[in-house]
């Protein structure tokens, strides 16, 4: 296959005019799930079909792309679907997160902020956040049109009940603008802070299941909780053991088979920034690039 | 000292080469052709193309050899392949009362217009491996036989069963509408889906899944009395309206299996006892699947014929409809498998939290 057996990013221009169009709508009405007719794409559904169809829609030919699974540049899945763009539209590529316009991300927000003019793209499996309380599709779409988010309340209350806690630690509900209870995608509950007031575009793409979502630059996201029991994002409690930076989300590494691990920052490109800026952690070594330096 | 895991490029190039080695096999054995695969796993080839939602029995038996023989893989490389073609227009509906039948039965009735017409299929052999097709000893031709047809005439009609049946009122009418149906490809699924809506995702949903799913109403889940009013497999034109010329093309011949189900049905508050009616249209000789669909057709028909709805799976067309597609949903069961080490720490974090807070609740208590 070369790139110019397809279309630029891969998809006709149809194609690309219809998911705009669930863009906008889904940018004019914050938190609600537009439903689009998502193609079957050259990747597995649950790979990131959505985002990759609403990176495609959104890319031009002066765009800088990354694209990140876990906060890495360099899972496998992030370096195919990077590759897949790279192929498709001969984008320019980036791991730096402030030099890239479009960023397709799967499970984090990445730790440097967000500036105007980006996109953010969530890769969204399950988009519904009612959905494991209700299945039934049929149901959950009247109960967001009523307003009717009583059903969640009880959950979180249940949880609250039984564990002293509210018992989610990813993909934690937000309520948008007051408005619409919406899934964040399975983020970690450390990032949901970051999803308010974002001067970025957060644009959510759920291939499976059909439906796209948005979050205008400078929308109010807010975490569901109860007064008594406030929304706490938790982290590891530790330091990056390579760059010591302790403010930002860890990987658990297991070192060996006695209980040894190690945390590591999930963000790798916020990681790589600060060891070349010199900082070192618990069990870090400087930068290759300062290393060499030296 | 630690490093972090890198590589990733360079791990699935390798990947893809080796697959590619793996699949081709060991290389003293002769290469497996498209045109062998087309022509001696047609039955494959059929459910593929079924599926995939796409009649080319090339392409088909191309994604069976690309995909070493696992059909929902080839499936998905025959849809990918298919969401990027242009529409260029929409063929007149196929009239399968004039199909060049291969095969048909009635299990309703002894005999009738057209004949019964055994065709080529496994009913009756005995399952018994055949050890001359291991020696690869040569299939003596079949015998033949004046085909139904005289020769020289083209296909004669063979009327429907069901026509039959409803000449004299005894089964439900369908209502005829002119209502172009919609594209389940093209628009996002909408529930309530109408029936149109329902066929389609049937047609191209998982031959197993919706093989169980009918299984399970005659096993009571749901159940419809089911008897095969007719089964017919044969190849039917397809006529292409040509706007500039005004009247319709035939473009092609496609091969179908249709069955049509006679349900006994001893009415309801809104319908009188009448025998009712369900619906299965399969690409290619596909009669298992073709079977299961028009039960589960008619065990999703309750609502319009007043029935009750009991519980059951295959009543249940939001479950129906959102599980039928086996694209989506090994898609969606094999991404497990991928990178979840961000929510699986948080999760971690969540369990040491609970359970240190327990712990010392269970201390104190003590």
């Amino acid at each position: 296959m070369t790139a110019q057996d397809y279309n630029f990013a891969y998809l006709d221009e149809q194609t690309k005019r219809m998911i705009r169009r669930a863009i906008l709508k889904g940018i004019a009405v914050p938190g609600y799930q537009v439903p689009f007719a998502s193609r079957e794409m050259p990747m597995p559904y649950g790979w990131g079909t959505g985002g990759v169809q609403v990176t495609a829609a959104c890319l031009t030919p002066d765009d800088t792309l990354k694209v990140i699974d876990q906060g890495a540049d360099d899972t496998t899945n992030a370096v195919s679907i990077r590759k897949f763009f790279q192929r498709t539209a001969g984008v320019a590529v980036t791991e730096a997160t402030d030099q890239a316009s479009i960023i397709q991300t799967r499970h984090r927000i990445p730790e440097a902020p967000l500036t105007e003019g980006q996109i953010l793209v969530y890769q969204v499996p399950i988009p519904e956040p009612l959905r494991f309380l209700e299945p039934r599709e049929t149901e959950t779409r009247k109960m967001h049109e009523l307003e009717e988010y009583g059903l969640m309340h009880v959950k979180l209350y249940e949880d609250i009940a039984r564990h002293g806690t509210i018992a989610t630690s990813y993909a934690y509900p937000v309520k948008v603008e007051g408005r619409y209870v919406m899934d964040p995608s399975p983020i970690p509950k450390f990032d949901n802070p970051k999803l308010s007031d974002s001067p970025a575009i957060q644009l959510f793409g759920a291939g499976r299941e059909q439906r796209i979502y948005a979050l205008p630059p400078y929308t109010q996201v807010v975490s569901l909780d109860f007064d008594d029991h406030p929304f706490v994002a938790s982290k590891a409690d530790h330091d990056c053991d390579l760059c010591g930076a302790g403010t930002s989300y860890l990987d658990e590494v297991i070192t060996d088979d006695q209980g040894g691990r190690m945390f590591v920052c999930s963000d790798t490109d916020f990681c790589r920034a600060r060891r070349e800026a010199g900082h070192v952690g618990r069990l870090g070594t400087p930068a290759p690039s300062l290393e060499a330096a030296q | 000292m630690y490093v972090a895991v890198k590589g990733g490029e360079q791990a699935i190039d390798a990947a893809h080469a080796w697959l590619a080695e793996e699949r081709r096999g060991d290389p003293s054995i002769a290469e497996l052709t498209v045109p062998q695969i087309r022509a001696q796993l047609a039955l494959a080839v059929n459910r593929v193309m079924a599926e995939g939602s796409l009649y080319d029995p090339d392409l088909a038996a191309l994604a069976i050899k690309q995909a070493r023989g696992d059909l929902i893989e080839a499936v998905f490389l025959i849809r990918a392949y298919r969401t990027t073609l242009p529409r260029l227009g929409s063929s007149r509906p196929i009239d399968t009362g004039r199909m060049a039948v291969i095969r048909r039965v009635s299990a309703t009735f002894k005999d009738l217009p057209g004949g019964q017409v055994l065709g080529p299929t496994f009913d009756y052999t005995h399952r018994l491996l055949d050890f001359t097709l291991m020696a690869e000893g040569e299939t003596p031709p079949a015998q033949t036989r004046p085909a139904v047809q005289p020769a020289g005439q083209g296909p004669v009609d063979v009327p429907h069963v069901t026509a039959f049946l409803n000449r004299d009122g005894l089964i439900q009418t369908e209502a005829a509408s002119d209502t172009p149906p919609p594209d389940l490809t093209r628009e996002p699924m909408e529930l309530p889906a109408a029936r149109p809506l329902r066929l389609q995702a049937l047609t191209r949903g998982d031959e197993g899944f919706v093989l169980s799913l009918a299984y399970s109403t005659q096993r009571g889940y749901g159940r419809t009395h089911a008897f095969i009013g007719e089964l017919r497999i044969g190849s039917v034109a397809v006529e292409l309206e040509i706007p500039e010329l005004g009247f319709a093309v035939e473009i092609g011949d496609i091969e179908l299996t249709e069955c049509e189900t006679v349900n006994q049905f001893t009415g309801s508050k809104t319908e009188p006892p009448q025998f009712t009616r369900g619906y299965g249209l399969v690409f290619g000789q596909s009669e298992r699947k073709a079977i299961s669909m028009s039960l589960v057709d008619r065990a999703l028909r309750w609502k319009e014929l007043g029935e009750d709805f009991v519980g059951a799976p295959a009543q249940d067309e939001e479950f129906v409809l959102m599980h039928a597609d086996n694209v989506q949903a090994t898609g969606f069961l094999e991404h497990i498998k991928l990178p979840h080490y961000v929510d699986f720490q948080s999760e971690l974090e969540l369990i040491r939290r609970l359970r240190a807070e327990a712990t010392a609740a269970q201390e104190a208590a003590e």
